[in-house]
């Protein structure tokens, strides 16, 4: 009887030092590799967006959590729709020290224009969150759910105004997949930014956008405009009230509204440059592992709406792998690839 | 109204708080310092100072940035004035005079009056904001990108239907500048253009290493030709002199109101503070009384940039607040910021979070005024600066324009730029060709672009969008009128007979 107690609690005190050790032990020891010199995290993007805040946050963890031994500069690239950083990604191949912020622009990018980057010259360190994109209209519209938006559309011929942030971005695609899905043409109209988009349609000079929760729930609160459905195969998690009684959690998945496409997503994503060793791209991995579950990371997360997401190693790679491959498809019958 | 009143009041019992009025000396001391340095600039010093408000509150974090953003909008003017070397956008109106009242000797007399000036409709422009801080979001929602093309297309028109200079070679130096806000990626098609193949090219040239380059390295070489008179300017200096500039001021009210009343109005539109300033002097320049000195060391040519820069720069920050969108570089950094302190800008920010919003309109008041008196009391060492000879000013200049171009994005290629830039000034100036107006096109050029094709895909091109409500043909008409308005005193002039 005491001998078995005695083992089994051995056994119990060996397994939770296997356990707890990783996380005991500092990521300097179990992967061999620490930043020496000052870090400069990248964003593809000017100041203020999406991209920029994901990359401030991170900052500010790290920062806040003494997770790094090393200054974070946070500097921003975001010249010729964000091309600028990986451009400065591909100059500064070899070079652990530097850590670039985007989206899936660093593959989708190359695609539609000439850039001075290829894929293979930046390596795919995680994605860590996906913005979900919505469909959103100002509150005079006389239609009331996205069925009736479509209808008007079709009714419109070409003159339904559709605005979105940059050509050849995600809104653009999202919207040339709506089209497709519906047989209904639209025109886009392209601005700088998302914010610049929430206002025009808070106008009422566009009739309807797609824009990310962030970008929108000012102006929903302040009931100038409201979601009709959110492209993506669940709904969303978050049980806030916005306005009016209605949350994040009660807009229908646009299956259930019954317009295409069903699902669409941009994930938030971080690079090093190529040429750095597995030990380096490991290292960032498990900081930002670490950073993902802070409780002000799921904050943000919240505040975005944004959806939690993990992928790294072969799975990112495959994820990547597989996306470029289907805009590249869809890219060719838009006539939006370069000769 | 009465509300307003009581939160304004409540707002400066935040303001006035011990630990933040150190942070507003702080934040004008960095700002001024941002400011001075060419390239430097607001934003990026707002984003240097970002990651320190991490842990502070946030009307503790705002007052700290926007109070060095106040700084900042002073100290660019010194080194426009001084230098010709303009520290920000908005202050490119102000060499057009400033700098010619420093070469004079007059340099406290130039800074002191932009300094004035400026603080004035930094004050006007933030009473306007406590009047109808809840109005602005409702009205700038009626911007469309018709009412945004007619709003630059006026600043255009305000600035460029004049005499004075060959019209063919205005039109030359402002196609040049169109080309260059063109070179790029192109916002409405997602296309590159005129990157010929490069990458250095692709997110476009720099408006700040173009300015260095044209004004700062240009003044420099056609000082070296005129024969390099290398005494020193005799420069008097001492606060009599602001003092005396004071006094004189009431003299120059006209142009202190219709200037203030260009920039809130630019301010509150988004037009923004660059827009306003070159707006205010083209106004300024066609209807003071003292026109035909306009270009040689006229006082009122500083006023009126100065004044509507200001105003509009501070009448610029509400909207952010109110619609989300930022209404410059820097404010796009403070907005950034908001997110990441846990407020959301927009229309509930003033019913959700009216202690932070009304703290931060009391602060303008406060740090402005703390802004103006650090400022008047640099006025001695900057204005003593124009003391040195030439041989020891000049490789100053030259230094702080090539750190300058280079702090812009930390690259190599905008340094060859901007002495690029430098030959095509001196040229200019050689072929008396007029550099504003090039400089003016960068500026608003891509932004005009943009809102003229977004307006032509939103009306599936037809014109008539500029004429289709009351405000966008009110504007456009107002436009029309200010490019016609050289052509109808030539009419004018010729029926009365000399």
């Amino acid at each position: 009887m005491r001998r078995t107690a005695l083992l089994l609690s051995l056994v119990l005190g060996l397994a939770t030092a296997i356990l707890i050790s990783p996380a005991l032990i500092s990521p300097a020891l179990a992967q061999g590799w620490q930043p020496q010199r000052p870090v400069e995290f990248v964003v593809a993007a000017g100041p203020g967006g999406g991209t920029d805040q994901f990359a401030r946050l991170v900052q500010s963890v790290i920062q806040k959590h003494s997770l790094l031994r090393v200054p974070v500069i946070v500097a921003n690239k975001g010249g010729g729709a964000g091309t600028e950083a990986f451009v400065h990604g591909r100059a500064s191949a070899g070079n652990p020290h530097v850590v670039v912020f985007g989206t899936n622009n660093v593959w989708l990018m190359p695609l539609v224009t000439r850039v001075g980057y290829a894929l293979a010259d930046l390596r795919p360190v995680a994605a860590m969150a996906a913005d979900e994109f919505l469909l959103w209209t100002h509150t005079d519209a006389p239609w009331s759910d996205a069925r009736g938006l479509i209808a008007a559309a079709r009714e419109r011929g070409g003159a339904f105004r559709m605005g979105g942030s940059q050509a050849r971005d995600t809104d653009h695609i999202l919207t040339k997949q709506i089209e497709r899905a519906t047989g209904v043409n639209m025109t886009y109209v392209p601005f700088r930014s998302g914010g610049e988009v929430a206002v025009q349609l808070a106008g009422g000079h566009v009739d309807a956008n797609t824009n990310n929760p962030a970008e929108n729930v000012a102006q929903w609160r302040g009931g100038r405009v409201r979601p009709l459905c959110v492209f993506s195969q669940r709904r969303l998690a978050l049980t806030e009230k916005v306005h009016n009684g209605i949350g994040w959690a009660d807009i229908p998945t646009c299956g259930e509204a019954g317009i295409g496409p069903a699902q669409f997503n941009m994930p938030r994503t971080v690079w090093l440059p190529a040429r750095t060793t597995d030990a380096q791209l490991a290292f960032w991995r498990s900081l930002l592992d670490q950073v993902r579950q802070t409780p002000e990371w799921t904050e943000w997360l919240q505040r975005g709406s944004q959806s939690a997401m993990w992928r790294t190693g072969a799975e990112l790679e495959a994820l990547i792998r597989e996306d470029e491959a289907a805009s590249r498809r869809d890219f060719a019958s838009y006539g939006w690839l370069p000769e | 109204m009465v509300n307003d009143l009581g939160a304004l009041l409540h707002g400066f019992e935040v303001a006035l708080t011990l630990h933040h009025i150190v942070l507003m000396f702080a934040g004008v001391l960095i700002g001024i310092l941002v400011g001075v340095l060419p390239g430097l600039g607001a934003p990026n010093g707002v984003a240097l100072l970002l990651p320190l408000t991490f842990a502070m509150e946030p009307v503790s974090a705002i007052i700290l940035l926007s109070s060095m953003y106040w700084g900042a909008l002073f100290g660019g003017s010194t080194t426009s004035i001084l230098f010709n070397i303009p520290g920000e956008p908005s202050s490119v109106a102000t060499t057009f005079d400033g700098h010619p009242m420093a070469r004079q000797g007059r340099a406290a007399e130039a800074l002191s009056t932009a300094f004035l000036s400026a603080g004035f409709g930094a004050l006007v422009g933030v009473v306007v904001v406590t009047l109808i801080a809840n109005q602005i979001a409702t009205f700038a929602l009626r911007f469309s990108p018709a009412e945004y093309f007619a709003v630059y297309f006026l600043a255009f028109a305000a600035f460029i239907g004049m005499g004075g200079t060959d019209p063919l070679k205005t039109a030359v130096s402002l196609l040049i500048g169109l080309a260059l806000a063109s070179v790029g990626m192109d916002t409405v098609s997602g296309e590159m253009r005129l990157t010929f193949g490069t990458d250095v090219l692709v997110k476009g040239i720099s408006f700040l290493v173009a300015v260095i380059g044209l004004f700062g390295i240009g003044e420099l070489l056609a000082t070296v030709d005129e024969g390099l008179h290398a005494d020193a300017v005799d420069a008097r200096l001492g606060l009599r002199d602001v003092w005396r500039t004071l006094l004189g001021m009431p003299r120059h009210w006209v142009a202190l109101l219709r200037s203030t009343a260009i920039g809130v109005w630019m301010g509150i539109t988004p037009g923004g503070p660059t827009a306003a300033s070159f707006m205010a002097y083209g106004v300024a320049r066609r209807v003071s009384r003292n026109r035909a000195k306009f270009g040689q060391g006229e006082p009122e040519g500083v006023v009126a940039p100065e004044a509507a820069d200001h105003s509009a720069g501070v009448a610029a920050l509400l909207p952010m607040l109110a619609l989300g969108v930022p209404g410059s570089a820097t404010a796009a950094v403070m907005m950034g910021g908001l997110m990441i302190w846990g407020l959301q800008p927009g229309p509930m920010l003033f019913q959700e979070r009216p202690d932070f919003v009304w703290g931060l309109i009391a602060s303008i008041y406060v740090a402005n005024i703390v802004a103006l008196v650090t400022v008047l009391s640099t006025i001695p060492l900057f204005a003593g600066i124009m003391r040195l000879p030439f041989a020891l000013l000049s490789p100053l200049i030259l230094t702080i324009c090539l750190t300058g171009a280079w702090m812009v994005s930390g690259s190599g290629f905008d340094v060859a730029l901007a002495c690029g830039f430098g030959l095509l000034g001196y040229a200019m100036k050689k072929l008396d060709y007029p550099i504003a107006p090039l400089v003016l096109a960068m500026v608003l050029g891509d932004k005009a672009e943009d809102a003229f094709r977004q307006s032509m895909l939103m009306s599936q091109g037809a014109l008539s969008i500029f004429w289709a409500n009351a405000l966008v043909a009110s504007l456009m008409a107002l436009a029309l009128f200010f490019l016609a308005l050289p052509l109808l005193q030539r009419l004018f002039s010729r029926r009365i007979p000399a």
